[in-house]
This record gives structure tokens, sequence and C-alpha cells, in this order.
């Protein structure tokens, strides 16, 4: 008789799950579902050795396991932390695991330089869904943020380190998925910097990945920079014959014309498994040189989160939304919702912002508003 | 009087040379350990002795031992810690400059309970110069048959290699050692797996400090029963401290952990009191890492009673009125101190050391350096202390590796204890460049030493 394999039973927010042994937090989580699972910036489940840096997976572990359900100490790293059998865990139900979150996106934000109009990840960034969702409207950092020159990596991509979170994912890639290790980390704390060794180009086959792995807008294609917001283009499934990869890819069109080839990101935004398990990278010839749709076969429209910006210039399966403001004014459609210059603070007269000696902050402004008075 | 039972002989003319040492008794527990005990009696022995890890933590090194895995046809690795780079700690360059075969010694006694045939010292790179002293006592030991293959004729190989590090306070920490060791960049690794499991190139290895190691060598000769006799409750044996700042006698001591902080400080055999009839005002009893305290916390508890040089006493009140052990750096600062100026300048030390690879530490340090940067300057403001709190908050308990709770421990400790010195500063912007704040209200409770 087959032996049966004991599965760990863990709850996690009050949700019981049974897993296989050596199956993280987050992991289970994940499988219970998004409402659950903790953000990841650094944990990529198809690169060996990634997750535990960023630190906005931690969960507060309140029981250990049914044999030992002491609480830990500390919280933990939830992508890192193996669960065990009778754990208990709390993620959005704990207080310190909301608290350090914020912390952590306070941290990962203090020196971003939040150029999101100008960024090509703007509507598909990582650091952009965690900051609406923990971060805070307003900075208590008032220095001079940190800035780094922009590089070219070989001729297809281009590293803006100002923007990078440090996850590593980068440097997995370029460890795990090509041959040659060019690509690493220079420097030490606030000064760590991604960097291929005295500007060597990744002229590896698969070195286009790093650029989808990027959960920011620190390494972007450079034959789509700048040509379109990506929610409006179209993201269709699409896959040709190739010999060097799987050759199954996301289009993002723009009429008939192809302005950017992907890989195919799963439910948590990492690349999709193939059929047989293996993560579907694609190969630069694919990412960077197929740019006419009659290379492809499209499979078909790419299904898209109601949730995502990029579902907003995206036609399939739309539902028309019950607009309530409609309702709430007798059948008249809304004219002008907001006066811009009642909301916006840059816009209030009487503060000269070139005689900051830093960049301006709300008090700035409270202050402006208090002479006024 | 202490007992010495490490620097006991560092003094004798000669003794980094193997004959000397060997005349004054040296390498007898290595004859003692390999001839007359199996490797499993020296951890019993070693665990009996209430030996607690000299690198900071204060882990009880027997029990660490014993936790190496075994798995057959694997080899083990022994590694000793002499990465040294804690501001105020000094001890063990002490002792691997004055008494290198102490240390050597120490070394092939632990690698034989261990079982480890290539044991390692990772030596800070600023201590070049120690690197030789090390390799000619390695040298030596193996000319004289302590090192190499079949050591005493008991079968057991062993070598010793010395490696230096470039020069990075995280690679003390020991598993960015261990990267660091296998030729990587120096970034602690994420726990668990430990090194006793996993450790250099993923076989079980056991990091200890230089210190931990030398006092293996008395474990062994008097035998752990007498060892357990010196110190007091769960410090036994005997500390090395290395004392400096504002003290007329800084240097390295040796003591047995039963002596008051109060005569550390003020008596002759030791620091010798306060250099130039000056008043204590704060001291960080272990290490740049460790909380610093006021004069009337170090030398009292906060029960009133007398607080004493060993790792319970000086822990004592936890982080609200007592501090740590740590590794031994002892720093005093006197009334003409800053306390602003101080935690600024361990900020920048803490923001320049991060390795970089956790979000709160990386960022978080460099943050707080900034801000106490404005306060020192008179350039800050009173809500700067509560940010500051804050962001301290927000670093410890959260990241990889100790390092970012060493960066925020002393930055809360000092707003802690010297809120006022803080606001001062905020408040007297101009002054503060000019003066510092003095004594207030945690004075030394001793009268000053007339001169
Ligand atoms: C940032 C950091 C730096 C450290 N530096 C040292 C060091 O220089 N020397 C040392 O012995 N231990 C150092 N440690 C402690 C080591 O990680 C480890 O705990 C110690 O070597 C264990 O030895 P022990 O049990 O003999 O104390 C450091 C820890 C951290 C977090
Ligand atoms: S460049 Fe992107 S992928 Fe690489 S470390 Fe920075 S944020 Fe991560
Ligand atoms: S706490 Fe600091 S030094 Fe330690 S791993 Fe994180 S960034 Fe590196
Ligand atoms: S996702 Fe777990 S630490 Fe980054």
């Amino acid at each position: 008789m087959a032996e049966e394999k004991k599965l760990f039973k863990v709850t996690i927010d009050n949700i019981t799950i049974e897993v296989e042994p050596g199956t993280t937090i987050l992991n289970a989580a994940r499988m219970i579902g998004s409402q659950v699972a903790p953000p990841a910036m650094c944990y990529y489940s198809k690169l060996q050795g990634s997750g535990g840096k960023c630190r906005t997976c931690l969960v507060e572990v309140a029981a250990g396991s049914t044999a030992d359900p002491r609480p830990m100490p500390k919280l933990v790293a939830s992508c890192r932390t193996t669960v065990m059998d009778g754990m208990v865990v709390k993620n959005t139900t704990s207080e310190k695991v909301l608290d350090a979150r914020a912390g952590v996106v306070e941290f990962l934000l203090i020196n971003h330089p939040l150029d999101c109009p100008i960024c090509d990840q703007a509507g598909e960034c990582d650091l952009q869904d965690l900051s609406y969702a923990h971060g805070s409207e307003s900075t208590r950092f008032e220095f001079q943020k940190r800035i780094f020159e922009k590089h070219d990596l070989g001729p297809y991509i281009q590293l803006h380190m100002t923007r990078c979170i440090l996850c590593y994912r980068c440097v997995y890639v370029a460890d795990q998925l090509t041959s040659k290790r060019v690509h690493g980390v220079l420097d030490r704390g606030e000064r760590s910097e991604i960097a291929t060794y005295i500007e060597k180009a990744l002229d590896n086959d698969f070195i286009g990945n790093v650029i989808d792995v990027c959960p920011v807008g620190a390494l972007t294609d450079k034959t789509f920079r700048f040509k379109n917001r990506v929610w409006f283009t179209k993201p269709v499934d699409a896959h040709r014959h190739c010999t060097k990869c799987c050759g199954r890819v996301r289009l993002w069109l723009r009429g008939n014309e192809v302005l950017r080839v992907t890989t195919r990101r799963d439910k948590w935004g990492e690349v999709e498994s193939l059929p047989d398990g293996t993560p579907g990278w694609i190969c630069n010839e694919c990412r960077f040189e197929k740019k006419h749709v009659s290379s492809w076969e499209i499979d078909g429209p790419t299904r898209i989160d109601r949730h995502s910006v990029i579902a907003q210039g995206h036609y399939v399966d739309l539902e028309i939304p019950n607009d309530p403001l409609v309702k709430v004014m007798h059948g008249n459609k809304p004219r002008l919702l907001l006066d811009i210059h009642s909301v916006s603070e840059v816009n209030k007269p009487g503060i000269d912002l070139a005689a900051l000696p830093g960049p301006p902050t709300s008090k700035v402004y409270d202050q402006g508003n208090d002479k006024k008075e | 009087m202490s007992r010495k039972l490490l620097l006991e002989k560092a003094h004798v003319e000669g003794i980094r040379n193997y004959d000397v040492y060997r005349r004054e008794g040296g390498y007898s527990s290595v004859e003692k350990a390999l001839k007359s005990m199996a490797p499993d009696q020296i951890t019993d022995e070693v665990k009996k002795s209430g030996l607690r890890g000299r690198g900071g933590a204060g882990f009880p090194t027997g029990l660490k031992w014993s936790f190496l895995a075994k798995p057959a046809g694997v080899p083990r690795y022994l590694i000793c810690n002499a990465d040294e780079s804690e501001p105020g700690t000094f001890k063990d360059r002490y002792l691997m400059e004055y008494i290198p075969h102490l240390l050597i010694e120490g070394l092939i006694v632990s690698s034989y309970a261990l079982g480890s045939n290539r044991t390692y010292i990772y030596i800070r790179g600023e201590y070049a110069w120690i690197v030789g002293i090390l390799e000619q006592a390695i040298a030596e030991a193996k000319a004289n048959g302590w090192l190499g293959q079949n050591i005493l004729g008991t079968g057991f190989n062993c070598e010793i290699y010395v490696h230096p590090g470039a020069g990075a306070y995280i690679c003390g920490e020991e598993t960015a050692l261990i990267e660091s060791l296998e030729g990587k960049r120096g970034n602690p690794r994420i726990k668990p797996p430990f090194p006793a499991v996993k450790g250099l190139w993923d076989c079980p290895t056991v990091v200890n400090n230089v210190e931990t190691l030398a006092a293996v060598v008395p474990i062994i000769n008097l035998g752990a029963e007498e060892y357990l006799k010196i110190g007091i409750g769960k410090s036994t044996g005997t500390k090395l401290i290395s004392a400096c700042g504002n003290i007329n006698k800084p240097g390295v001591y040796e003591i047995e952990m039963n002596i008051s902080v109060e005569e550390f400080v003020y008596s002759d055999e030791y620091c010798g009191g306060i250099a130039g009839g000056k008043k204590l005002k704060a001291c960080i009893p272990g290490g740049s890492s460790v909380p610093i305290l006021p004069a009337n916390l170090l030398l009292k508890t906060a029960k009133g009673e007398t607080r004493y040089m060993n790792y319970e006493s000086l822990s004592d009140g936890g982080f609200a009125t007592g501090s740590m052990m740590g590794s031994g750096g002892f720093i005093i600062l006197d009334e003409d101190q800053c306390v602003v100026r101080h935690t600024y300048t361990l900020a920048h030390f803490y923001r320049h050391e991060s390795c970089g690879q956790c979000s709160p530490c990386r960022e978080g340090t460099g943050w707080m350096e900034r801000i106490l940067k404005n306060i020192e300057y008179g350039k800050g403001k009173m809500s700067d202390i509560d940010l500051l709190w804050d962001v301290q908050r927000k670093i410890e308990g959260n990241t990889i590796c100790p390092l970012g709770d060493a960066a925020a421990w002393p930055v809360a400790a000092a707003i802690r204890h010297f809120r006022d010195e803080f606001e001062w500063h905020v408040l007297n912007p101009e002054e503060c460049l000019k003066r510092n704040y003095g004594l207030a209200h945690y004075a030394d409770p001793r009268t000053p030493a007339v001169a």
C-alpha cells in the first residue's frame, strides 16, 4: 500500500489549509488566495535562493506548531519560513505586521524617485501596488534622494539604479539562466548597485528576462522605452516556433503594431510555468527582434485582472460598471467631479519653492497657509 | 587580583615563539585531550564548564557544539571568527598578537572535538600584521607535530588556514563570514538553515570567537569543575574586556566576572578612574552595538543593586534600564562628551557597514545618520527625535541579520536615557555648536577623584 503523505495543517488569518511539508508560509497563503497572501517584492518562486530580502512579506507566527505552540519572538519572512503542523499565522489580522509592513514600504520609498509619470513600469509596478496598499500619502524623509547614472546593459536593456529596490531577482536570473556571471552587486549598504563588471554587455540569449523579473522600472526594455503607457497597449498571448526558447509570449499591441514582447505572467506576477512545469522564460530574439504580428501566431487575448489599470484599455469580458453617480444624479452624467485647485496643494499660493532648502513637504504648505490667515 | 587564565603568560619574554610557549606548559591541553579524551567528552566538558560565546551573543558554546550535524562522509568545519570589527572591541587582537599559540592550541583541541580536519581563522583585513604572527605559530605547531597528519599518533589530521577579510564589519556575522570565506560577496545568509547543519560549502560548521576557542585550553587543563568555580552564576570563567574612552588606563583586561562595574572603572588594577579627574557621564559596556547607559544606571541597577561585570548583571533591567555584555568593548564617556555626536558617529558606522541586502537596514541606517547629523549640527526639529525613535523601531527585529538591531539599539538607548540632551540641541541650535551639554541629572554618583 502506498504510504499516505502526511500533510501539515496551517492557519493563516483564521483560514486553515493543508499543505505538504516544506511549503513556505507564503506559498501556503497563496494557495488560500490573494486575500491572505502577503505581498512579495523579492521572492520569486522560479528563482532559487530568492526572497528574504525586502521584508514586505513579514508575518507574525502566533503559534509555532501543535507540538510547540509558542509564538515566534520576531516577525518572520513568510517567503523563507516553512510551515509546521498546527502553525497559526497572522498576516493582515496582525497590527504588528501591518505596522512593520508600512515601515518597509516607507523604507523602500524614501530613496525612490517616484517618477511614475515617466516610468515605463507604471501600471504594472509592484512597488506602486504595494505603496497603494500599505504606504502613506506623505513622506517624512527630508533629504536628498540617492541618485545613480543610467546604464546600458548591452543593446537592449537599460538599468536605472535610482529606481532599484535591490531585490536581487535580476542577479539570480543572471546566475541561473545564463552561463556567464557578469551581473552582480557592487558596493554595499545604501550605495549598493546592480552592475555588470566594468560595463560588460550581457550578450546572453536569456538575459532579457531580467526585465520581466524586475518588480520596478529599474530594468527596462530599450526597444519599448517611452513608446507607450502599458495601459494603452493591448496584451495578447502568442507563440512561435523558436529553437532557443519555448516561444510562448505575451505581445503588447497597439493596433497591429507589436510594441513589446514579454513572458506570460501568472497571477502573482511571475513568469508562467509551461505544461511541463518549467518556467516559460523567453529568449532575446523572441523578445527584442520579433516585432511584427506576422512572426507570431496569436492564441487569444490575455485575461487581465479587472483591478489592474491595464484592464482599462482592454475589452474582453468587460462588464459595464454600474455607475452610482448617475443614479444619485437622477440619470444625469456627472460633468466635473473635482476642482483640481481645491485638492492639489501644489497650486496653493504664497510659497516660493525656489527659496526652500530641500524638497517641499506638506509641512511647508501648512505653514504657507498659516501665513495667509 | 583576578585570576588569569588566558593572558597569564602573555607577557612572558618570547612567548610568541613555540619553544618558550611549550616550556611554559603550552600544548598540554592537546596532549590531554587527544590522548585521554574522546571528542564527545570534550564537548561535554565544554558544556559543563558553562563557557558562553565571547563574540557578542553569549550563546553557550558546548550547546552550540552539540548541535553540529554529523552525517557520515561529509566534512565538518570549525571557523575561528577573528573579524573583530566592532568599535570599542580589541581584545582578540591583543590575544592573537601577544600569545598566538594559545589560540592555535585551542583550535587544535576544538577541531578534534568537532571533527574538523580543515579549520579556518577568518581575520579582519586590517589586522594584516597578525596574519604573519598566526601563520608563524601554525608553522611552528606543525613542525612540532601538533598539526598535520596523524597528530600524536591518534589518526587525527588537522590543518589550520588563516584567511584575511577585506575590511567589512558585516563579515563578522557568521554566515556572511562563511560566504566571504567561500569567495563570495559577504552577505549574511537567511537562516534557517543554520551553519551547524549547512555552513561552509554547505557542510556542518561551527563558528566561534577567538576568545571562546582560546578558553577551551584552560577548560581542558583545569577541568570543567574547576573552571566553573571562577566567575559567578551563568557567567563562568574569565572574560577579556577592552576598555577605552576617557579613562586613565585604557587597555585589555582579563577579569573574573564577579567584580563590580565600579571596581572595574575606578580601581587602579583596571581602568584607573576617569581621566583628568573628570566625572563619568555614560558608558557603553559591551561594544558599540549594545545600549549606552548613563552613569547612574551603570554602577547600580534600577533596583539600586550593585552592577557587576557579567552577562546577567549588565543586562539586568532589560533594555529599559540595562545593557549587555556584548563583545566586551567597554567605552567610557566623561562629562565633556556629547551623546548626540557620539550616536551620530555610531549611526555613520552602521550606515557604512550595512551590507544592503534588506530594506529596513539599507535605507533606515542612512536615514538615522542624516537625522542625527541635522540634530548634532543645530538643524534638527523636535519632531526629528520622535521620527528617529520610529525609524529605529521599524528596523529592529525586522532584518535578516542582527546588524539591523545593532544599528537601532544605540540610537534607541541614547534617546531613552538622554532625550533632554537631544532636545537641548534642537532648542539651542547655535550654542550646541559651541559647547556640549554636560552632565545634567545623570551625574556620576561618585565624587570625582582629586588629581
Ligand atoms: C554584524 C555582526 C558582526 C559580528 N562581528 C563579530 C566579530 O567580529 N567577531 C566575533 O567573534 N563575532 C562577531 N559576530 C557574532 C558572530 O555572528 C557569531 O555569533 C560569533 O562569532 C559566534 O561565536 P561565539 O559563540 O564564540 O561568540 C558578529 C555578529 C554580527 C551580527
Ligand atoms: S534592478 Fe530590478 S530586479 Fe534587479 S535588484 Fe533592482 S529592483 Fe530587483
Ligand atoms: S540587517 Fe543589514 S547587514 Fe544584515 S543582512 Fe540586512 S542589510 Fe545586511
Ligand atoms: S518577499 Fe519575502 S522578504 Fe521579500
